[in-house]
């Protein structure tokens, strides 16, 4: 009986500690996900909080600097534009979709600065769960067009 | 025509489902044997039926009939027929026909072995297996019919998602992922009709650890190829990313994996009934959750699933399998009431609860991760995603605490060990173990998880040698045989206990693989010219040219790399872009050039329009072709544990199994004083 208690007394006891950790970690690991409309607003509140900001990139506003490799553009929806800033080279359908002005959707991680620039520390082509064809009215970038016509084509294996 | 004959054959599945599970359980609780009988047919009936109606989506799908509503979604002229027949399974519809027909199979399959087995308790299982089917056919037949007509008839549709063409291995993960999946339906049935006629206990229990083994093993190898997968396509280097599609497969192999531990305690020592009856249908739960996660639309959001009618199916059959089993268990709460489980501390059934209690730790934490952010939503209308950081940080600890027990487990025995004999198994593993953390500490692998990581796992394979050891020494001496040849008798004698082994040292390995690669990654992006070369850990990657090129199905624009190391050419690599007609967006495909010490790990990220730079990001990544081969490892030993007979089949038994009946009480010896 005595080993029966105490085996239970030390399955609460783990239990006990093993949820106090579980929900702690998972508080310290929560990465809300805004609008723009939405981090706006926040007002003051928003400075500082890590968060993923997504939106349709403004067409027109993509601008890259190979020299600082710094990349900015502007993230909106109906009730809102905030400027990014990020750093590194971004992601090939980014650019493609920057060109031809195709609207494209962007999820970017990291914080609101005071200056009022959301500083990313990731940049991601937003992918949705489902897969969906393009409509007509969405142009491709083809930027590859070019490099059969500079190269010559090769066949793939 | 095409639709008519495939969906007249889900509608009579569903109607002969129907009728068989009502037969079987008026047999369960008749015993006619006219009853079990006609449920038994219906079972192979709906299997005829579930095999008439894929093979018509096939049929469907390689003809480009685009009448056929699940072929004018996924079906295009210019896709390879090989990804053709496999997107049989890339969208919705189609994977949900694809599920109905493993689970028929499986339904059918079960019945047949049994058929002069169990006579108790079969009618119960082919009942509520039937009964599972009607769920999936009624789904079939309503809200997910692949076969509606479209007209008018489109001449060519969009294919299926890019990224699921883009690699073989769709041809394998998903087929792996839904045998295991569907495959817990089995040992859930037999749990459940335990319940229905009250026989708790029985012989049937090695029927159903062989039936639990079955799946796991798909569901294992299914977890493995989608993490390589993963690996191989998509491009950021990494194989795992919490994810929740990937946790929905990971939360049933967990409580699988713990139910058939805990099965070994019930079927020696007739104890842990109640616990063992609740992780089954932990499991078979877990196996529905995660298809309604990754199937309903819930995941984009959580008010996306009701505006279709699966995600309401599934969440109102869960609703009732968990309602129903729980009633069932407190209404046999007494045939269930068991002998205590421990006599001392150092025994094999500790091992068996603490790994129980750290597998159900783990399938909480993960769960937890996974809903909470569907709960948050639903609740207080916030998108918030739970981080990687969270599931490293539980898993971790748990994860170490179940490598120490893969060695410590096979090598407690039953009831009690004596002090003697526990200090002569655990003496060498543990000098062998601090030696070796010494030595890793000195290599410089100073980063705590894994360097724990690695101490644990020399510790226990250190012990799990042992086992192996110990006994071919002493069959040695008995018998004069050689080394090979005794490790080779025992083994062939007691196929379930060393091909467990063999199971926990390809954990050991995928773990191993697991902590070196996610410690000591190394990763930097580059922006190159042709003729540049870029210098990293020790490789010279030389960007040769960049061009253009065209596949039937797809274009593509190719980076060609000379990487070479002490100005010693090693390989040309090649990652690339590939643009698929009905895409907007390019599709990366990363290059991989694998060895055993490390990968390296190309990805083309961006190029200038005129081929005049190309941006790569160059990913080392240490040991992690071993997380591959630890799996291949553990398929194998449990393929070799369950390959005898012994679990219970056929009546006519093979060479094999009657030497494994003999060596059953002799199995039981070895655990308790080695000989």
């Amino acid at each position: 009986m005595n080993k029966k208690l105490t085996l239970a007394a030390g399955v609460v006891v783990v239990l006990v500690v093993f949820g106090y950790f579980a929900f702690g970690g998972l508080g310290r690991s929560l990465v809300y996900f805004w609008t723009p409309t939405e981090l706006l607003a926040e007002g003051d509140a928003a400075y500082g909080t890590s968060v993923r900001l997504g939106g349709m990139v403004v067409p027109g506003s993509v601008t890259w600097n190979a020299e600082t490799r710094e990349l900015r553009f502007r993230l909106a929806d109906e009730g809102g534009v905030i400027a990014v800033q990020s750093a590194g080279v971004p992601p090939q359908m980014f650019l493609e979709a920057a060109e031809t002005e195709t609207p494209i959707g962007a999820v970017v991680e990291g914080t609101l600065t005071r200056e009022g620039v959301f500083r990313a520390t990731n940049l991601m082509v937003r992918h949705s769960e489902e897969y969906r064809a393009p409509q007509h009215t969405e142009q491709r970038g083809e930027y590859y067009r070019q490099l059969f016509r500079e190269q010559g084509a090769k066949t793939g294996s | 025509m095409t639709n008519t004959i495939g969906y007249l054959a889900i509608i009579l599945a569903l109607f002969l489902s129907l009728a068989g599970a009502a037969a079987a359980f008026r047999a369960a609780k008749t015993r006619s044997s006219a009853l079990t009988l006609l449920g038994r047919r219906a079972a192979y009936g709906v299997f005829g039926l579930a095999t008439l109606s894929i093979l018509t989506m096939v049929f469907a799908l390689v003809a480009h009939d685009f009448s056929v509503s699940y072929v004018a979604q996924v079906g295009s002229r210019s896709t390879p027929l090989f990804y053709t027949v496999i997107s049989l399974w890339s969208s919705l519809d189609g994977s949900i026909l694809f599920w109905g027909w493993i689970l028929a199979g499986y339904t059918a399959t079960v019945v047949y072995i049994y058929r002069d087995r169990y006579r108790e308790l079969m009618p119960a299982v082919t009942g509520t297996l039937l009964a599972v089917n009607v769920f999936f056919w009624l789904l079939l037949a309503w809200p997910a019919n692949p076969f509606q007509p479209v007209f008018p008839v489109p001449p060519d549709g969009p294919g299926p998602n890019p990224l699921l063409q883009n690699h073989p291995f769709m041809g394998l993960h998903p087929p792996l992922l839904y045998l295991g999946y569907v495959g817990m339906a089995v040992p859930f049935a037999f749990g459940f009709a335990s319940l229905i006629t009250g026989v708790v206990g029985g012989d049937w229990i090695r029927a159903v650890r062989r039936w639990i083994m079955a799946p796991w093993i798909f569901l294992t190898a299914g977890i493995v190829a989608g993490a390589w997968w993963s690996y191989e396509v998509l491009g950021w280097g990494g194989y795992w990313a919490w994810d929740p599609v990937e946790n929905a497969s990971f939360l049933p192999w967990l409580v699988a994996t713990a139910f058939l531990h805990s099965i070994m305690v019930q079927e020696r020592r007739q104890t842990l009934k109640t616990w063992n009856i609740l992780l089954v249908i932990a499991t078979f739960l877990l196996t529905l959750f995660g298809t309604f996660l990754t199937r309903s639309g819930i995941l984009a959001s959580v008010h996306a699933f009701t505006e279709g009618l699966i995600g309401p199916f599934f969440l109102g059959f869960i609703t009732v399998v968990l309602v129903v089993s729980l009633a069932l268990v407190a209404w046999r709460s007494d045939q269930l009431r068991s002998e205590p489980a421990l006599d001392s501390l150092a025994s094999r059934e500790t091992a068996f609860l603490l790994n129980n209690l750290l597998l159900v730790a783990f399938t909480f934490t993960v769960l937890l991760g996974t809903v909470y952010p569907l709960i948050a939503e639903a609740l207080r209308g916030v998108k918030v995603s739970v981080g990687a950081p969270y599931f490293n940080q539980m898993s971790i600890p748990i994860a170490l605490a179940l490598i120490f027990l893969t060695g410590v487990g096979p090598a407690l025995p039953w009831r009690r060990g004596s002090p003697d004999l526990l200090a002569r198994k655990f003496l060498w593993p543990v000098a062998v173990a601090v030696l070796a953390g010494l030595a890793f500490w000195l290599l410089d692998v100073r980063h705590l998880g894994a360097w724990a990581t690695l101490v644990l796992a020399v510790f226990a394979v250190g012990l799990l040698v042992g086992e192996f050891w110990r006994p071919a020494q002493a069959r040695r001496r008995a018998h004069g045989e050689g080394w090979s040849r005794a490790v080779l008798n025992l083994t062939a004698k007691n196929r379930r206990r060393y091909g467990g082994y063999v199971v926990h040292l390809g954990i050991v390995v995928i773990a191993v693989g697991i902590a070196l690669s996610s410690t000591y990654r190394r990763e930097r992006e580059a922006t190159l010219q042709p003729g540049e070369t870029v210098v990293f850990s020790g490789y010279q990657i030389r960007l040769d040219s960049l061009y253009a090129g065209r596949e039937p199905h797809r274009e593509f624009a190719e980076a060609a790399f000379s990487v070479a190391r002490d100005g010693r050419p090693l390989a040309r690599m090649t990652p690339r872009m590939n643009y698929y007609p009905m895409s907007t967006q390019p599709i990366g495909t990363p290059h991989v050039r694998t060895r055993p010490t490390e990968d390296l790990y190309l990805t083309l990220m961006a190029y200038a329009r005129d081929g005049s730079t190309a941006t790569v990001n160059i990913i080392v990544n240490p040991m992690v072709v071993w997380i591959w081969i630890g799996g291949g490892v553990v398929a194998l030993g449990a393929l070799f544990a369950i390959s005898t007979a012994a679990g219970g089949a056929e009546p006519t038994r093979s060479r094999g199994s009657s030497t494994e009946r003999q060596a059953e009480p002799v199995e039981a010896g070895v655990g308790g004083a080695e000989r």
